[in-house]
């Protein structure tokens, strides 16, 4: 086995000072291997968003060490962290974050523009990219002229045309309804059939059901973590939820 | 990531946003043109004085009487004048020009003008009271001696009269004789509302002996040798006044006007207006410059967000920097070039009478320091948000 895409160990996280400390995270280690469906799932206010934006490398931890792919995060300076979140890294948002009046191909060529590939070579990436989720004929619209679920589509184009080691989702499907939601799920169902690894936070049980892995959080600590189905295997959620429609 | 692709980002984030890159460069060029045509105008009204001023000959002084009625032992006469040619006791003085003036009906062909100021003088007068001849010839001192009946005539005289003909050699009558008109006057700017160019100069003993009669002189014209001797020959002409009119104490029957004088008095009151002005535009600026800082702010700032997610896509910090500042760059360069040609457009009308003349300087202090308010005010905040955590930017409402 290869190193792990993702390895915490007892991070933490303090927002606040004196009376008003809150302890988001209080020491979560956990490992994710290569091509891993994990779901991470919690209530609201159990430490699951700030866990998500230290693995992504949008907010740094109080303490504890956090590799992806072996290299040390909380070492890297602010070109290499961009790097790292460029070319390591997919995130998808819950409220999708597409750039305003950008047609949904730019807003996919943009990580591939920030890693200095050619024109050329990045319309025909980011194209490809719109094609895995579906959405190539919607590819000159811009993000107001598309719906929810395809909004949330053309963000996951986008985190994954840059071929990154790790795909991370908070609440992807938070903002949708049921049948967007069933749209960006299938999508990640077929991502990780193709080997790509995923974690994705999530409050709603039956997008947990679908995950490899399910992980639940309380009060900034793991209480559970079990396996669902087999980590070299598609993942059993989505026959489960093509059944269940 | 090459500088032409950061370029080409940044064009596509000001058209993304066109009415709010278009609000931008409006408030800019609104900023730049005020200032620049604040100055124009108050740069115009001063030129516009100190022209009519020069206008009057700077190196002349008028001797007036101060005698009402017609008392003899007050009024100057052609005496006093040809007294005033003295190379010992005046040598400053370069001509003495005794004028007569009166308005007179003049007649071509039964159409009638009445010109407002008919002078009477010698031919020194076109120069010291620098009024050229443009076409024909002035009247020569042989004229004068001979008291032939010629005249020049002045632009409004010549347009009325001889609408499309050639006035010279035509005979025009004046109080009852015949005067040939031998040349018109160049055009001349208008003093106050008196229009400068409505009138006729003829030779001194023709106009005495058909129109003012042989009485006093209304004024004599004289002029230094030099525009820095004007006070001398001023000193000059009353000590020799004095003599003639007997006077002893320190009221004289006469007043002396000297155009330098009125020259340096209305430079300082020019002066002062520019100041005023300077002050006004250094005010409008200000508060040009605040309103770009203002729309910098906001523009920067509402996109906060935007900045997030392009941090969080993997962008550098100096990309982002870059985009932001060739944005703001381009907005107030183009903004402040479209001000500097609203103004060049705006000084070409005139503006409440007063023809603006640019100053150059406010050209390059206007421009110049509305971008750098443009580039300092959107740099400024785009470095800020580009610092931020990117969980920090994308949660700024």
């Amino acid at each position: 086995m290869t190193r792990p895409v993702l390895d915490v160990r007892d991070l933490k996280k303090i927002y606040g000072q004196g009376e008003a400390t809150v302890h988001a995270l209080r020491g979560v280690s956990v490992t994710v291997d290569r091509g891993d469906y994990v779901a991470i799932m919690g209530s609201s206010g159990s430490g699951k968003s700030t866990l998500m934006n230290i693995l992504g490398a949008l907010d740094i931890p109080t303490s504890g060490t956090y590799l992806l792919d072996g290299v040390d995060v909380s070492r890297l300076g602010d070109r290499q962290l961009a790097m790292a979140r460029n070319r390591l890294i997919g995130f998808i948002f819950q409220s999708f974050n597409l750039i305003p009046r950008t047609s949904a191909v730019a807003n996919v060529e943009l990580p591939l523009a920030y890693a200095g590939v050619k024109p050329k070579e990045r319309r025909k990436r980011a194209m490809a990219a719109l094609d895995v989720v579906g959405l190539a004929d919607r590819a000159r619209h811009e993000p107001n002229q598309l719906s929810g679920g395809q909004q949330q589509r053309v963000a996951v184009a986008r985190a994954l045309v840059t071929e990154p080691a790790l795909l991370l989702a908070d609440e992807p499907t938070g903002n949708l309804d049921s049948r967007s939601t069933d749209d960006v799920l299938n999508v990640f169902d077929q991502l990780s059939s193709s080997g790509r690894t995923i974690v994705l936070i999530t409050h709603e049980p039956e997008v947990g059901d679908r995950a490899k892995r399910l992980i639940r959080l309380v009060d900034g600590n793991i209480v559970t973590d079990q396996r669902q189905s087999p980590i070299n295997q598609p993942p059993v959620g989505a026959f489960a939820g093509r059944h269940s429609l | 990531m090459s500088f032409y692709e950061v370029v080409r980002f940044a064009l596509r984030g000001l058209s993304a946003n066109k009415l709010r890159s278009a609000l931008t460069m409006l408030g800019i060029l609104i900023g730049v043109a005020a200032v620049i045509l604040l100055v124009a105008v108050g740069n115009g009204s001063a030129k516009a004085i100190s022209d009519r001023i020069e206008a009057l000959g700077t190196n002349t002084i008028t001797v007036m009487s101060t005698g009402r009625g017609g008392s003899s032992s007050t009024a100057l006469t052609k005496d006093m004048a040809d007294a005033l040619v003295d190379p010992v006791l005046a040598p400053d003085v370069k001509s003495v020009s005794p004028v007569v003036s009166s308005s007179a009906t003049v007649t071509y062909e039964g159409t009638d003008h009445d010109v407002s100021s008919f002078v009477g003088t010698t031919p020194g007068w076109f120069t010291a009271s620098n009024t050229p001849v443009g076409q024909g010839a002035g009247f020569t001192a042989d004229d004068e001696a001979q008291g032939r009946r010629v005249v020049v005539i002045g632009q409004t005289v010549a347009e009325e009269l001889f609408p499309g003909v050639d006035p010279i050699d035509k005979q025009v009558t004046v109080g009852g004789a015949l005067f040939t008109v031998v040349g018109v006057l160049d055009e001349k700017s208008s003093t106050g509302f008196q229009d400068a160019n409505d009138t006729a100069v003829a030779p001194l003993t023709a106009v005495r002996q058909v129109l003012t009669g042989y009485g006093s002189l209304n004024s004599i014209l004289v002029e230094a040798a030099d525009p820095d001797k004007v006070d001398a020959v001023q000193s000059e002409v009353s000590t020799i006044l004095d003599q003639k009119l007997n006077v002893t104490g320190t009221t004289t029957p006469y007043r002396i006007q000297n155009a330098s004088q009125l020259l340096a008095t209305q430079t300082e009151t020019a002066d002062t207006f520019t100041t005023l002005l300077g002050a006004v535009a250094a005010i409008s600026l200000l508060v040009g410059g605040i309103g770009i800082t203002n729309i910098m702010l906001v523009t920067v700032t509402e996109r906060t967000r935007e900045i997030g997610i392009r941090k969080a896509l993997g962008a550098p910090r100096r990309v982002i920097l870059t985009q932001f500042l060739i944005e703001a760059t381009l907005l107030s360069v183009i903004g402040g070039a479209l001000g500097v040609a609203a103004a060049l457009i705006g000084s070409s009308f005139e503006i409440v009478g007063v023809k603006p003349v640019i100053v150059p300087s406010s050209v390059g202090l206007a421009l110049g320091v509305s971008i750098a308010i443009g580039l300092f005010f959107g740099g400024l905040p785009a470095s800020r948000a580009a610092r931020l955590r990117p969980i920090d930017a994308l949660r700024y409402e």
